[in-house]
């Protein structure tokens, strides 16, 4: 089991879920995240006050899969999310120790398992 | 004081002027509203530049040939850069002219605000800006001509109390066209585009209606009957199309929705518009409440079509003037207006100048809006690049945002400005 974060632009959010739709990856959570990635920052200015914003908005996605689903849910994001610009964020997996499905008490490879409904 | 001012109606119409020119920041706030977050600003900004471009524009050459001379199609330039408009009264009325430029201003730049809700989210602002400082002059001021200044249609009978020609469909059809040149936003259809805050909706809704008193109320250019009957049916009919969008709301979806309700305001006050000194307080509310059924149609087959007429100008302001203006035709009565009877009344041509109002007006509209916008869009481009529409119009148009936090916001000081890394899909224009 892998735990695959990835953290892309707000904009191309829709897509990412869209491609892990498609991949038939069912099971995440994302939330807005702040943060800076080396991208060439944005300048605003506020009543004459000009200030370099240094830490741009994106999403995280985090995706528990066994690892049968590994390649398949990082190849999701990579497609939704790029766009060929600095700034389309990173991909990190991370081995998972162990995993519950708070309803029904399952473990691990059959909690991170979508079942049919 | 000059002689045939009258200062209860002068007084009036300084209110009125103010109340209508509140009407476009409130339109701007519904407008931000129903937009993605990262376009409030930039929504708004299209309501703000109205006030801007549409005023100068007025000043110099639209009032003329709005208000100038009775020639069939178009005023003359007799008071271009408002050569003659002083304290004297504006003829046919017991206001100074001035007050009657600024009011009729203030009409000019609310309907140039009304259009961008076609192309909010897309389009780029500099050129939205040529586009306003041509639409006034080149659609606004010729629509108001035909049917306020002397023109072929209020000089054949057409009656319109306070914009439902040059204001409501002029806006509506025009939107349309613009919707169509510029094109659809590139998620349409593919993704929902929700509203961001429905409380600015209900607000600007709110401060719309409140506006609309001095619109129609000041209409009548006076304190007389006219403008009182305007008044009183401006609440009226808007309170019966909202009891009425109610009831669809229950049947289609079973629940009441708030931005339901805000669109309803705005085409009960919109229905009301070219009738509200000719219709009595009855039919006013039948008015609204069977007004209230086209518009909302056409908002729900809308949204089933490829057209991103984004903000649904055709439905509530062409749709909506063109009921209204049409309405007149039928349930105009002169014991109430003591101008003219409706067909109702067993006046058969005032239908007649009715529909050739309600059908000159959305073709001259959109026609010209069309072809404006094909000119313009050959000079420079008229909407953004995908990736600037990706990260939002306020960062890529203004270099500002509505809800920024100021976290990871590093001050620039003077002499750092200019070395600082600039966006590379920063548009000036």
């Amino acid at each position: 089991m892998k735990l695959v974060i990835g953290i892309v632009r707000p904009e191309q959010a829709n897509q990412v879920l869209e491609a892990l739709h498609r991949a038939e990856v069912r099971g995440f959570s994302m939330s807005r995240v702040q943060g800076h990635g080396g991208e060439v920052e944005r300048v605003e200015t506020y009543r004459g006050t000009t200030v370099q914003m240094g830490l741009s908005e994106k999403v995280r996605f985090e995706v528990a899969v066994s690892d049968s689903f590994v390649d398949k849910a990082v190849g999701a994001i990579c497609e939704g999310g790029r766009t060929g610009e600095v700034g389309d964020g990173k991909i990190f997996v991370l081995p998972l120790d162990h995993a519950v499905r708070i309803r029904t008490g399952d473990t691990d490879e059959g909690a991170v398992t979508p079942v049919a409904r | 004081m000059n002689a045939g001012i009258d200062t209860g109606d002068t007084a009036w119409m300084l209110i009125a002027t103010a109340l209508v020119l509140l009407m476009t920041p409130a339109l701007g706030l519904f407008y931000a509203g129903l937009v993605r977050s990262k376009n409030t600003l930039n929504t708004f900004m299209m309501s703000i530049a109205a006030i801007a471009v549409a005023t100068v524009t007025w000043a110099a050459v639209g009032y003329s040939l709005a208000f100038d001379g009775d020639g069939s199609l178009i005023g003359g330039l007799g008071n271009a850069f408002m050569q003659g408009v002083d304290f004297a009264p504006r003829e046919g009325t017991t206001i100074p002219e001035l007050v009657f430029f600024a009011f009729q201003a203030t009409f000019c730049i609310i309907t140039v605000a009304l259009i961008s809700g076609a192309v909010v989210e897309r389009m780029r602002f500099g050129a939205f800006l040529v586009f306003a400082a041509l639409w006034s002059v080149l659609v606004y001021a010729v629509l108001a001509h035909w049917a306020f200044g002397g023109g072929w249609l209020i000089s054949g009978g057409t009656l319109d109390f306070a914009g439902g020609v040059p204001v409501e469909m002029a806006s509506g059809f025009s939107a349309l066209a613009a919707a169509l040149v510029v094109g659809a936003r590139k998620e349409w259809g593919r993704q929902a585009l929700l509203p961001h805050n429905a409380v600015y909706v209900l607000l600007g809704a709110g401060l719309l209606w409140f506006g609309w008193f001095g619109f129609n109320g000041g209409s009548g250019f006076s304190t007389g009957e006219g403008s009182v009957l305007a008044f009183t049916n401006t609440l009226l009919c808007p309170a019966a199309t909202l009891v009425v969008w109610f009831a669809l709301d229950l049947i289609r979806g079973r629940k009441v929705t708030a931005i339901g309700a805000a669109t309803a305001i705005i085409v009960g006050c919109v229905l009301i518009t070219p009738a509200g000194g000719y219709i009595s307080p009855g039919w006013a509310m039948l008015l609204g409440a069977l007004g209230a059924v086209p518009s909302y149609g056409i908002i729900v087959w809308r949204t089933r079509t490829r057209v991103d007429e984004t903000l649904d100008v055709l439905a509530a302001h062409g749709t909506a003037g063109f009921f209204g203006i049409l309405f007149i035709g039928f349930f105009a009565q002169e014991s109430w207006n003591g101008v003219s009877d409706g067909l109702l009344y067993g006046n058969v041509d005032q239908l007649v100048d009715q529909v050739l109002a309600a059908l000159a007006a959305p073709a001259y509209a959109f026609t010209v809006t069309f072809v404006l916008l094909k000119v313009i869009g050959a000079l420079m481009p008229l909407r953004a690049t995908d990736r600037e529409e990706a990260m939002g119009m306020d960062v890529v148009q203004h270099g500002e945002e509505a809800y920024v936090t100021g976290e990871g916001a590093i001050l620039l000081l003077p002499d750092d400005v200019g070395r600082a890394p600039v966006v590379p899909v920063a548009d000036p224009g």
